[in-house]
């Protein structure tokens, strides 16, 4: 066993590249969740997302294009789940979860002429002299344009819920859809776009595992990180930076054991590779619980079927 | 005056029923219009389609003169309609300011906004904290903030959905003036209401529904509310009697009883204390949200008491549950009709075995007596005039008014000892109404005690024997009902919860 063979720099810049899918996917899936829609479907929208921005960037040789890929493929997903449970008045609960199986038995189809591919690399954007500070340069300089992308995407959120007058009708409407309808807002067609922006980002959350890091497409390679992402949206009581905080701590403790493992700790591999998952969800209960105030900050209307009397 | 507002034949049908038939009618500008009608008479519909909620099948509109059609809410509010709820189109986890900037076509900044509704909310003596969360705020005040949102937005026509049925009579006082300075700056008010004598007060013109159609203006001034509300529901009303009976022991105690809400929103009740004898009625009155709810659920056993603060018949029954509560003869019909008091997709038989299997014996060894329990719910249905196709009905298709009827009826017709009900005749029709207060008042005359939670102030006075007020989960102490004025009434619930009035 060696611990010194860990090092510090390197473990938190590849924090930030494991949290980098959960901030994604969890971002998304507070804005449709805001909007008063509970989708389950996180997971499956990941591995569409996947592996259709594997597929593309293999096949165009771009990982760009198969970024945007992803979002589209995630997207027109997560619509499916808005058709159903928008428009139809399906039970959001069950129709997320069938999105889940059927993202996942989707994926697997679709992925099976990419097994064992490398796909196209996706550069590190190499800023000049910041990336040359120790310490810091290679942990917050040195990283690909996906992790900036996903920071300004958290940033953005927060400062668009609190604030933008979108924002206002979003929280509006997840916060009572009867009133929302009474003052002339467009209920279902706020949620559908909520709906189809937490499906791009879970897609490309999805896309970032498949590209970046792992990087290449294996069957169930989400491997329950939507799920994760679905509790640290409720568990950071539907704030922006609580659900980055919950995801770097996720990611931490991911990377952390990994080390661990490859250092040879006289832990139980099964141990290590499950405490990310109870680190994370007992971190972000003791910080939310005992308190009126969390169950105050989730949306009124979460969950609820809307259907417009008048 | 000019005209403001012409309908000409609107009607609007939904399956099944004609909510409006060749309604016609005239808001000239600067007056106060009332729109009174029963429950279903056709209101609310009429006021959706001058709003832009509810497009009319035909008929048409005109507004100042030029052709009034609004698609949307947007805009009717654009042409100068604004409009209150009567179920308040707020949103609790929002700042009072974002509320408002939520009714609004175009907001000012939200620093600006905050500013101007301080100043309009002094100006009409509505004084309103734009930083205060909606879900802190009492009934009285989330009213300002629907009406505030109205004003900001400067509108010609009003349309308020019967606006007082929350208010205390000291707050109905502050929005009257408020109304009234509105009026002579040539704002017209479209106010809906069933409540006649504030209509006697206010209002320049009447104009009454029965069945979705027009059946006459009339100037309430002149009227009399008896003849308006004989005009309102058709027939002669029916005046519930009171029989003379004997008031004897004590039949329920509630010693200092105090228990913390279980929602974040709700009222936690503190040291309420109250005995009621058999053959009295209890009227509770009280603004809602002041812990009614709780009352009703600590009363029923959904809320278990401490120990030592409710006695029935000398024995401490805090801690039973609603079963166990039912057994020995403590009953209650809880306010919210669909969903509390009966099941909404299950038929009025099965209904009937939720609550009555214990009294009743509707169930032998864990099997349900079915032939029993469809007695049970015919003889309810025989008994309280509740007009269904039979006992298979689900809960759902019965009307308002048939629901509570029989929900009513079924707790009456397992004999309690005591009898909780809360708001027994809310959106119930007249009619009707009458027919469960005389079933109140016949079940007290049998000896049993009778504890009405209601926000009908009249209906209070109607057929309490004593009164008392709930006021933030703080009761006052029961008075004896007759003799007591408006005035008193209003100071035991909480005067107008430290508003002062209009400065002129």
């Amino acid at each position: 066993m060696d611990l010194s063979a860990i090092s510090p720099t390197l473990l938190l810049a590849s924090l930030m590249v494991a949290a980098t899918p959960i901030i994604l996917a969890a971002t998304g899936e507070l804005i449709v969740e805001k909007s008063g829609v509970l989708n389950l479907g996180v997971e499956g929208m990941m591995i569409v997302g996947a592996i259709c921005g594997f597929a593309i960037a293999v096949e165009s040789g771009s990982p760009t294009l198969g970024f945007i890929a992803a979002a589209t493929g995630g997207a027109l997903l997560s619509l499916i789940f808005g058709f159903l449970t928008q428009v139809l008045l399906s039970n959001q609960v069950a129709t997320g979860l069938a999105l889940t199986l059927f993202g996942l038995g989707l994926s697997s189809m679709l992925g099976q002429s990419y097994v064992g591919i490398r796909p196209p690399a996706t550069e590190k954007l190499d800023i000049p002299f910041l990336s040359d500070i120790p310490f810091i340069g290679p942990i917050l300089f040195n990283q690909d344009i996906i992790v900036y992308v996903t920071l300004a995407l958290v940033i953005g959120t927060w400062a668009v819920l609190k604030f933008t007058r979108a924002g206002l009708i979003l929280r509006a409407v997840g916060e009572n859809h009867d009133a929302a309808h009474a003052l002339g807002y467009k209920v279902v067609r706020v949620r559908l776009m909520a709906i189809a922006f937490g499906g791009a980002c879970a897609g490309l959350g999805g896309a970032y595992l498949s590209l970046v890091r792992v990087p290449q497409w294996t069957e169930g390679m989400t491997a329950g990180a939507g799920w994760i992402a679905l509790a640290i949206v409720v568990f950071g009581a539907w704030r922006p930076f609580r659900v980055l905080l919950g995801a770097y701590l996720f990611g931490g403790v991911t990377v952390l054991q990994l080390n661990l493992q490859a250092a040879g700790v006289a832990i139980p591999v099964e141990y290590l590779s499950m405490s990310p998952y109870l680190i994370t969800i007992a971190v972000l209960v003791i910080m939310s619980s005992g308190k009126a105030k969390a169950a105050l900050s989730a949306p009124g209307c979460l969950g609820r079927i809307f259907h417009a009397s008048s | 005056m000019s005209v403001l507002l012409n309908l000409k034949g609107l009607t609007k049908a939904y399956p099944g029923v004609v909510a409006n038939d060749d309604v016609s009618m005239v808001i000239k500008s600067g007056e106060v219009h009332a729109l009174l009608g029963e429950n279903g008479a056709g209101k609310s519909t009429l006021v959706k389609m001058i709003y832009g909620l509810v497009k009319p099948d035909s008929g048409t509109m005109e507004f100042s003169g030029a052709a009034f059609a609004p698609a949307e809410p947007r805009a009717a509010r654009a042409a100068g309609v604004a409009m209150v709820f009567q179920h308040f189109s707020l949103f609790d986890a929002l700042d009072v300011a974002e509320n408002i900037a939520l009714g609004m076509e175009n907001p000012p900044k939200m620093r600006d906004l905050a500013q101007k509704i301080t100043e309009v909310s002094n100006a009409y003596g509505l004084p309103l904290d734009p930083s205060r969360l909606i879900g802190d705020l009492s009934a009285g005040e989330r009213q300002r903030v629907e009406i505030i949102r109205c004003l900001l937005q400067n509108p010609k026509l009003l349309i308020m959905d019967e606006p007082t049925s929350v208010l205390t009579p000291q707050e109905v006082d502050i929005l009257f003036k408020t109304l009234e300075k509105l009026r002579s700056e040539g704002t017209s008010i479209l106010y809906i209401s069933h409540k006649l004598e504030e209509i006697r007060r206010l209002c320049d013109t009447a104009t009454i529904l029965r069945l979705g159609k027009n059946v006459g203006t009339c100037n309430p001034r002149i009227e009399t509310a008896r003849a308006m509300a004989e005009m309102m529901v058709g027939e002669v009303l029916h005046v519930p009697e009171r029989k003379p009976h004997a008031q004897t022991d004590v039949a329920l105690e509630l010693r200092s009883l105090s228990i913390p809400s279980p929602s974040a929103f709700g009222t936690s009740l503190k040291d309420i204390s109250f005995n009621v004898h058999r053959g009295e009625v209890l009227g509770i009155g009280g603004v809602a949200g002041n812990g009614q709810d709780e009352l009703t659920g600590a009363l029923s056993g959904e809320l278990k008491s401490p120990a030592g603060q409710m006695m029935f018949a000398g024995k401490d029954v805090g801690n039973l549950g609603p079963n166990a509560r039912r057994q020995i003869g403590l009953l209650a019909a809880p306010e919210e009709r669909l969903g509390h008091a009966a099941a909404p997709d299950m038929s009025l038989t099965e209904n009937a075995v939720l609550t009555g299997t214990v009294r009743k014996s509707l169930a032998q060894n864990g099997f349900v007596n079915w032939g029993a329990a469809r007695d049970f719910a015919q003889e309810v249905i025989d008994g309280f005039d509740v007009r269904t196709p039979g006992t298979h009905t689900v809960a759902r298709a019965l009307s308002g008014g048939n629901l509570q009827k029989y929900v009513i009826g079924r707790e009456i017709l397992q004999k309690p000892e005591v009898m909780v009900v809360n708001q027994p005749t809310w959106g119930v029709d007249a009619a009707a109404a009458a027919a469960i207060r005389q079933a109140l008042l016949d079940l007290a005359a049998e000896g049993a005690a009778i504890i009405v939670i209601s926000q009908d102030l009249d209906e209070l006075m109607e057929i309490s024997d004593r009164f008392a007020a709930l006021n933030e989960g703080r009761l006052s102490p029961p008075v004896p009902a007759a003799g007591l004025t408006v005035d008193q009434i209003g100071l035991m619930m909480g005067g107008a919860h430290d508003l002062e009035p209009m400065h002129e």
